[in-house]
């Protein structure tokens, strides 16, 4: 075994130790966020993608390139959007959203005002 | 390693503590927005990184830079698109197609790698094959499975397990061809070895996936999560980047542990799941209901008097809710009732919606504040000082036949609903759940059945609260 895999392996193993530590604290009322930031962080394929491109100069070669970034960075792009979009819209307070209020905000901010 | 590469490794390993962080502040939905924003930046950096490595280099020809660049491009437009548009319901969808794309580039690096160390002079390494044989198996399988999963959430194939005539002997068929190339690719190098463990592994993910029902999706799309997690962390090894090797040994972590807790929560090993649908495999007894149990119907304006007398209320949403689109209206009368001073929470199974922790973004989006969303171990005690309890689209989760054994739900943790001093259930009809049995709740003397779409039932029991309280 060589120097390098016996330390690529220490990596994987020590971080899927603190993987299991760090995501075990997660409430469940969180999982399907986690789940998309998970998806997003696995997007870091778009690092091997774009690594492919540093050798590529055949068809094939160019055609895998082609393939692997398309698919990874819309995995990257799409998962962190996504996952914003969602952890924006948990509040601790029913508070109304200053931008385009969908129809349950605008019922909302009907109660809210009623009630000051 | 020279300077530069050693410098570059650094900024990958500062790029994957990002994304550790960035978990970490997943723990409290008051923290979970930054934790986003770190792991973005992770993730900016990282990708900076390797583009200034690539100009580094210097080898990068102008084609190579088009399809690259073009590539990324059209990826993050699609990426970009879907997020934006995507309905909240639809999630488990979009998370597992990510799965899939993320799963496919992850075996396409390793498929390049190899073609690339095949033709070069060196060969290719041993330890290389290793990573790249599991690489493809893991991303291969991961890609098709997460297709046919999203398809069947879609409605696109059916939804139900689907059992191909000769499917396990296929299957084996196809685990030894595959296994079998892979065992031979770990002694010579073989470019067409390595393309049969791919074509297996595409068939064996689509054979994977189709036999399992639709309620075990949350559980499927956990595994998938997992899975390419670990395939990129075997690109990782391929291409021999920390980056890739932490940031995939995270999202396996995260798969694995969601799996678990998931087939925890339905009572099932995951080898019950993967080998066959609910009903399919176990031999199902039905519970012991007498077929002229009486059921009791309520009116709107029945219930309405319930709720706006009561002085604590739990809702007990489940994927029938989701389906009719009732989220809003549900939300809507919970903050009447709360206006009025009645303690309102909702207690969330874990296995309500169609994928681990669903259901609290539906009810986020519906802007019910998560501090009223209660975990079913946290909401349990409740239920004996609930004076209603409204239970909406939720079925085998509420059964308490679960108590006892010798039935299709035995053992399966459930919320204690019948604990509450009445009960409401909103139901279209006296339908089974997935599990195909009776639920006893609803013939407990206690319960009250309101016989209504989702959305409908809100929306005349809100009315009906309205009218009698002004």
């Amino acid at each position: 075994m060589s120097t390098a895999l016996v330390t690529d392996l220490t990596i994987f193993v020590l971080a899927l130790l603190v993987g299991i530590e760090v995501i075990g604290k997660v409430p469940a009322t969180l999982h399907t966020p986690l789940m998309s930031a998970a998806n997003s962080i696995h997007g870091i394929v778009i690092v091997g993608a774009l690594l492919i491109g540093v050798t590529a100069h055949t068809t094939v070669g160019y055609i895998l390139a082609f393939i692997a970034s398309f698919f990874a960075a819309a995995n990257v792009v799409g998962g962190y959007v996504v996952t914003g979009r969602m952890l924006k819209m948990f509040r601790r307070k029913a508070a109304p959203a200053p931008a385009d209020p969908a129809p349950a905000e605008v019922q909302q901010q009907e109660r809210e005002s009623v009630r000051s | 390693m020279n300077t530069f590469t050693t410098n570059i490794q650094l900024v990958y390993v500062l790029a994957a503590a990002c994304f550790v962080v960035g978990l970490h502040l997943m723990n409290s939905p008051a923290t979970a927005r930054r934790g986003n924003q770190v792991s973005t930046a992770g993730m900016i950096i990282a990708v900076i990184t390797t583009l200034v490595l690539l100009i580094h280099e210097g080898t990068v020809t102008a084609v190579g830079w088009t399809v690259l660049i073009v590539g990324s491009l059209l990826g993050s437009a699609v990426g970009l698109w879907s997020a934006r548009t995507v309905q909240m319901t639809a999630m488990p969808q979009l998370v597992s197609m990510f799965n899939a794309v993320g799963g496919g580039a992850a075996a396409l690096v390793a498929i390049y790698g190899y073609m690339h160390d095949e033709s070069a002079p060196g060969g290719v390494l041993g330890t290389t094959s290793v990573f790249t044989v599991l690489d493809v198996l893991i991303g291969s399988v991961t890609f098709t499975g997460s297709l046919i999963a999203a398809g069947k959430l879609q409605g696109i194939i059916s939804g139900s397990p689907v059992m191909i005539k000769g499917g396990r002997l296929i299957t084996a068929a196809l685990m030894v061809v595959g296994l079998g190339s892979a065992a031979f690719m770990l002694t010579t190098a073989s470019l067409p070895a390595l393309l049969l463990v791919v074509l297996a592994s595409l068939a064996f993910g689509v054979l994977m996936v189709l036999p399992i029902g639709g309620a075990d999706m949350p559980v499927v799309i956990s595994l998938l999560n997992a899975f390419t997690g670990t395939a990129v962390a075997m690109a990782g090894f391929v291409i021999n980047n920390w980056a890739l090797i932490i940031a995939g040994a995270l999202v396996g972590a995260s798969g694995g542990i969601l799996t678990k807790l998931m087939a925890d929560a339905m009572n099932r090993s995951l080898s019950n799941i993967m080998l066959g649908g609910f009903g399919t495999g176990d031999t199902a007894i039905a519970a012991a209901v007498s077929g002229d149990a009486q059921v009791r119907a309520i009116a709107a304006d029945d219930a309405g008097i319930q709720l706006a007398y009561a002085s604590k209320v739990i809702i007990v949403p489940g994927y029938g809710l989701a389906a009719a689109q009732a989220q809003h209206g549900v939300a809507e009368l919970g903050a009447l009732l709360e206006q009025r001073g009645i303690e309102v929470s909702y207690a969330i199974h874990p296995v309500a919606g169609r994928m681990p922790g669903h259901m609290n973004v539906l009810l986020a989006e519906a802007n019910v504040p998560y501090p009223m969303l209660k975990e079913m171990d946290e909401i349990n005690p409740e239920f004996p000082r609930a004076d209603v309890a409204l239970v909406i689209g939720a079925n085998d989760v509420t059964n308490p036949a679960a108590r006892r054994p010798g039935n299709a739900v035995s053992g399966m943790p459930i919320l204690d609903v019948d604990q509450a001093k009445s009960i409401i259930v909103v139901k279209r009809s006296m339908g089974h759940g997935y599990a195909g049995i009776d639920n006893e709740l609803y013939t407990n003397p206690k319960t009250s059945m309101y016989f209504a779409d989702a959305k409908k039932a809100v929306a005349e029991m809100t009315a009906a609260v309205k009218t009698l309280v002004g």
